[in-house]
């Protein structure tokens, strides 16, 4: 085309961004990769092609990891991580800095190579991702300089295995790599099958900081090779991908002790209200369901628009569509680029050609005549039953209903099993505001979307994932508390053939809803003294009690609302009430466990009943500090409703350690008490009836452990579940929560000092970090 | 989009190509409903120009059109007859020729000649027989706070003394006191006086303290007849900016796409680089659309934009860095 038609047509033209320097780079390495295990690359070996989906061209050979690739490499971490701890923080934080530097230095070649391998536009990889890998070494170069002095009762976990998806392929490596290393912790990463290339590029500059051999170890393959990182002798898993191998990694490292965060797949809902700039959110919509050819797990792919704008906020956003650029990803004119492979595209292609429902809308604007593309769509009119609705597409297509009022938004937006993010769109303060924290969501961006940050914790809650990557939440996840454990011997319940130690029966019942109740099964069980007396019978809890008590739980929403000042009181008048009878309640202890430690162990759960009154209104949350005019607030939420077994060992103290910091955080909880000693538990529901707990946030069952845990665990309407049960019930806990992926805090058969000041763990996993990202201006 | 073949609107007035718009009632509720999300706002203005990106040819003929939509302009105080005439000149003949011939273009000229009332009359006579319209300041330029009658009488001697464009100033004060209605009698007025000369309304966006002031501005002065709207005189201490840009713009999609009427948008003061320019076109071009890519409905004011563009299209042609004193000043 001459100038001159240029000149009338005032098209674009091609804008393409030279691949020359990248493909030179893979060309130098041979074309062919091994793995990078302990400092240098093994020879290549049979493996698969690593292709661009643009073009369908091959761009190198990679390997297939082997069992020994894996064991080689797990043992290079092994053998180099204490060596690393070693170092101290601020000698590591002088190659995170370098690393920092380096993939600065060399970032138009990783955002080329990014594309290539991925299919992305070059927009993204050079205006989003590389910046944010080298934002997340420089954060986290900061935090290894500050470990010592602000993490003082923290270790690092060990060796880490982690595995990476292929949306965001270096993107993904810097949030898992870049706080592991600053921690102290070694790595084995397996990224994508699809994009491992710039992974390896990583690797290279991991040699050229010279960051020492064995630290950081790199193994490409499939899901089988997946499958031997989650087997192999590491000590955490870290897993972002879908919630299907989420599940099956949950399964597999159950019981193993492993520590394990996943960040998982989303359906987020995306807000907007009939007040809102609807220009803005109809650009937010680019990028929260176009960027990355919306296969991001946060991606805003359920809009969800205020009935009063709809039909308007509908026309603007299908003439936004029409104006998106389809095509080759290198080209700087381009809006959405190439799905990453045929097989994703067939998938998405798959799932929207199955519903019948919905009026679809396809952008006009054209797609390239060959390569992995799929058009931008829009599916409007859909109702909450529809499967698009709910599953997720990992594609570009948005899906939509409307709402009447910020009440059925809420509804609507939390009507599903994941929970990763949500964006809102308003002018109105009040309502951003309000909407935020109800929305279950591990991030909420207002008036914005697709916000990310190493300041800011970013993760999921439900079926997204637990654990959080940036902020120092971020660090819980690469960190271990400093102390080692002792292993946990199963207390069994006292034996006795003995008359009552009353003169009067008295019924041990257990608590449900603010009610005390018989046990479902009609069973009971006797509870003798050291001498042999009858001390009395509880109840033998089964699944119905544990069905009935998650129901009371549930219907005690309210306490979530509550101020920390009210749960404070509330928890104040029980241990004020808990003095008033401590001498029965230390005289009870003594009976049942045949010990003299009864006195002692009442005072320190009225001291730990202080303790978390005195939390109740001072866990705070944060405010980030992220590179944006505008606020992200780090807000602690409760976890919901926690289900624990209590400590078999302290039957008091024990009880209080756990019911007092989830109350106090806003969570209703279902307690099993003390296996072989539970009166002091049925007497302590006298002590709950008295001190103002509402019905339903506190209850208390009784019977066997292993009874209870797995329909505790299994139970998809309970967030959380505990255990500190002198029986092992770790593995079985760990493998049903994979159900609903609820949090799980196990102790792996380790015993804990119930007299130690550790309020911070039992405050940590009683609350998620939400992060609400406000930005603002006027 | 409908596309001018660029003899048309090279050499053709604006009024030919496309009805005026005649405004409406005022809408409050409609004024009203107007936001603007500042920071949003700013993150899209922001990445527009990594999203969009115009190389070779394409970025000559781009430039090339940038130079179509210029006002050339000239408001100083020590602006003389012959100042005018050496400006006129440039207005008619841009681009050196040699330069115009290795694109392979046929002669282009600027939109229009941009001045004070008394310089009108020299303009008019430099630029007898190019099309190439003259446009006057008006109305207490810049601040617009001399009398009203004199206001409207300036006007009404600016279109006499031959003006085919007035670019009037709105009394900023309507708007930081939320008299709308004063607003929106005032346009009128000043439309009114223009008769078939065009009207730009210059909103001084700088002195307006909020996006959605501009926003609400924008939507009056098209209700009360604007043919284009305008952001700065040049002269307020912040003037053209993207963010001001797209609200400007989305209100004038808003207002074609209830009304019918296109309404020309012009930025003003601090667009001095060629590639500052691209990027206003990319923006007009993904938020109204090619018609408003055309000298008829965009114009950019500026002095010194014509030379930064002169430098880029030789560097085009003859792959080296130019120079400024190889390119005529205007």
């Amino acid at each position: 085309m001459s100038v001159k038609e240029i000149f009338n047509t005032m098209e674009y033209g091609p804008a393409p961004e030279s691949a020359a320097e990248a493909l030179a780079w893979l060309v130098d390495q041979g074309d062919r990769f091994g793995h990078f295990i302990d400092g240098a690359f093994t020879e290549p070996a049979d493996g698969f092609d690593s292709r661009n989906p643009a073009t369908g061209e091959t761009l190198a050979t990679l390997s297939q990891a082997t069992q020994a690739d894996v064991d080689g490499a797990v043992a290079a971490a092994r053998k180099a991580q204490p060596i690393w701890a070693r170092l101290g923080g601020p000698g590591r934080a002088r190659y995170l800095y370098a690393l920092a530097r380096l993939v600065q230095k060399h970032a138009r070649l990783f955002a080329v190579m990014e594309t290539l391998d991925n299919g992305k536009p070059i927009r993204e990889s050079r205006d989003i991702d590389i910046p944010l890998v080298q934002r997340h070494f420089y954060y986290h170069a900061g935090m290894a300089q500050l470990m010592e002095e602000e993490l003082t009762d923290r270790a690092p976990v060990g060796v880490c295995g982690q595995i990476i998806p292929w949306n965001f392929p270096l993107l993904m490596l810097a949030w898992k790599v870049a706080p592991a290393l600053a921690m102290g912790n070694t790595v084995v990463l397996k990224p994508a099958e699809y994009t491992s290339l710039t992974a390896l590029l990583f690797a290279d500059i991991c040699r050229q900081a010279g960051v020492p051999k064995g630290v950081v170890n790199i193994v490409t393959g499939d899901g089988v090779v997946g499958e031997m990182l989650v087997e192999a002798d590491v000590d955490k898993i870290a897993f972002t991908g879908s919630t299907e191998v989420g599940r099956k990694i949950r399964a597999a490292t159950a019981g193993t002790g492993k520590a394990l965060t996943l960040e998982l797949g989303g359906k987020s809902p995306y807000i907007v209200f009939d007040d809102a700039d609807l220009d803005s959110a109809v650009e937010g919509l680019v990028d929260a369901i176009w960027f990355n050819q919306g296969q991001v797990c946060c991606a805003g792919s359920r809009l969800l628009v205020h009935e009063p704008v709809a039909e308007a906020f509908y026309a603007k956003l299908k003439a936004r569509m029409d104006k998106l650029r389809i095509g080759n990803p290198l080209d700087k004119c381009i809006d959405v680029g190439a799905v990453v492979d045929p097989v994703q595209l067939d998938s998405i292609t798959r799932m929207v050609e199955s519903s019948g429902a919905g009026e679809v809308y396809k952008s006009a604007a054209g797609l390239p005549i060959s390569g992995c593309y799929y058009p931008p769509t829009l599916i409007t009119g859909l109702d909450t039953s529809d499967p698009l609705m709910q599953e997720e597409i990992f594609g570009p297509v948005l899906v939509s209903t409307t709402f009447r009022t910020p009440t059925d938004a809420v509804a609507l937006a939390n009507n599903t099993r994941y929970g990763l993010a949500a964006t809102v769109w308003t002018e109105n303060v009040n309502l951003a505001l309000d909407i935020a924290p109800k929305l279950a969501a591990g991030v909420v961006w207002v008036n914005g979307t697709n916000m990310f940050d190493a300041a800011a914790g970013f993760g999921g809650v439900r079926e997204s994932g637990f654990g959080r990557e940036g902020g120092w939440e971020g660090l819980m996840a690469y960190t271990r508390p400093e102390a080692t454990d002792k292993p946990l011997n199963r207390l069994v319940p006292l034996e006795g053939d003995g008359a009552p130690a009353d003169a009067i029966d008295r019924t041990a019942k257990m608590y449900v809803g603010g009610k005390q109740a018989r046990p479902d099964s009609g069973y009971s069980k006797p509870i003798w003294s050291k001498t042999g007396a009858l001390l009395g019978h509880v109840g033998l809890g089964s699944r119905k009690d544990v069905r009935n008590a998650v129901e009371a739980a549930q219907g005690a929403a309210g306490w979530a609302k509550t101020t920390g000042h009210l749960r404070a009181q509330i928890l104040y008048y029980i241990a004020e009430n808990l003095s008033a009878r401590a001498e029965e309640f230390g005289h009870r202890i003594d009976q049942m466990t045949g010990k003299r430690h009864g006195a002692k162990e009442v005072d320190a759960a009225i001291q730990s009943l202080f303790t978390y009154a005195a939390w109740a209104d001072k866990f705070d949350g944060q405010v980030r500090n992220v590179p944006i005019r505008g606020v992200a607030l780090a807000m602690r939420e409760p976890v919901g409703l926690i289900g624990a077994l209590c400590p078999d060992e302290a039957p008091l103290l024990g009880l209080v350690s756990v019911m007092a910091p989830a109350i106090a955080m806003g969570n209703r909880i279902v307690l099993a008490a003390s296996e072989p000693f539970p009166l002091v538990a049925t007497d302590f529901y006298q002590i709950l009836d008295t001190s103002d707990v509402p019905g339903g946030v506190i209850n208390i069952l009784t019977g066997s452990h292993s009874e209870l845990a797995p329909v505790m665990a299994a139970h998809l309407n309970l967030d959380a579940v505990w255990s500190f049960s002198s029986t092992d019930l770790s593995g079985v806990i760990e493998r049903e929560a994979a159900g609903n992926l609820k949090r799980t805090w196990v102790n792996n058969g380790h015993a804990r000092d119930w007299y130690a000041r550790d309020s911070r763990a039992f405050l940590d996993a009683a609350t998620e970090v939400k992060t609400v990202w406000v930005p603002y201006g006027e | 989009m409908d596309t001018n073949s660029p003899s048309q609107t090279t050499t053709t007035l604006p009024q030919v190509t496309e009805p005026r718009n005649p405004g409406m009632e005022l809408d409050m509720q409609w004024v009203r409903a107007a936001q603007a999300n500042t920071s949003a706002i700013e993150r899209r203005a922001a990445t527009l120009p990594g999203r969009r990106s115009v190389k070779k040819d394409f970025q000559a003929a781009w430039l090339l059109k940038a130079i179509t939509c210029i006002d050339l302009t000239t408001l100083s105080g020590d602006d003389t007859a012959n100042r005018v005439r050496r400006l006129c000149a440039k207005a008619r003949q841009p681009v050196r020729a040699d330069l115009l011939a290795a694109l392979g273009m046929d002669p282009i000229t600027v939109g229009a000649v941009c001045v004070y009332h008394d310089m009108i009359a020299p303009a008019v006579a430099a630029l007898q027989g190019t099309g190439i319209p003259v446009a006057a300041v008006s109305t207490g330029f810049p601040a617009g706070l001399s009398p009203f009658h004199l206001r409207l009488a300036e006007i009404d001697e600016s279109v006499k003394a031959g003006a085919a464009e007035i670019d009037i100033v709105i009394s900023r004060r309507n708007v930081l006191s939320g008299n709308w209605q004063a607003l929106y009698d005032e346009m009128r007025a000043f439309r009114t006086a223009c008769g078939d000369a065009h009207v730009k309304a210059i909103l001084a966006t700088g002195e307006l303290g909020t996006l959605r002031n501009v926003a609400r501005a924008s939507l009056i002065c098209m209700m009360a007849g604007a043919d284009f709207i305008k952001t700065s005189t040049g002269k307020e201490s912040v003037n053209a900016t993207l963010p001001v840009s797209l609200v400007m713009i989305r209100a004038i999609r808003d207002y074609y796409e209830r009304t019918g009427y296109r309404v020309g948008y012009k930025p003003a003061g601090g667009i001095s680089k060629a590639k500052d320019a691209l990027v206003y076109l990319s923006l007009m071009k993904e938020e109204l659309g090619d018609r408003w890519l055309e000298p008829d409905l965009f114009r950019f004011g500026a002095s010194s934009l014509l030379g930064d563009i002169e430098r880029q299209l030789e560097h085009h042609v003859t792959g080296a860095y130019s120079a400024g004193y190889r390119h005529p000043i205007g």
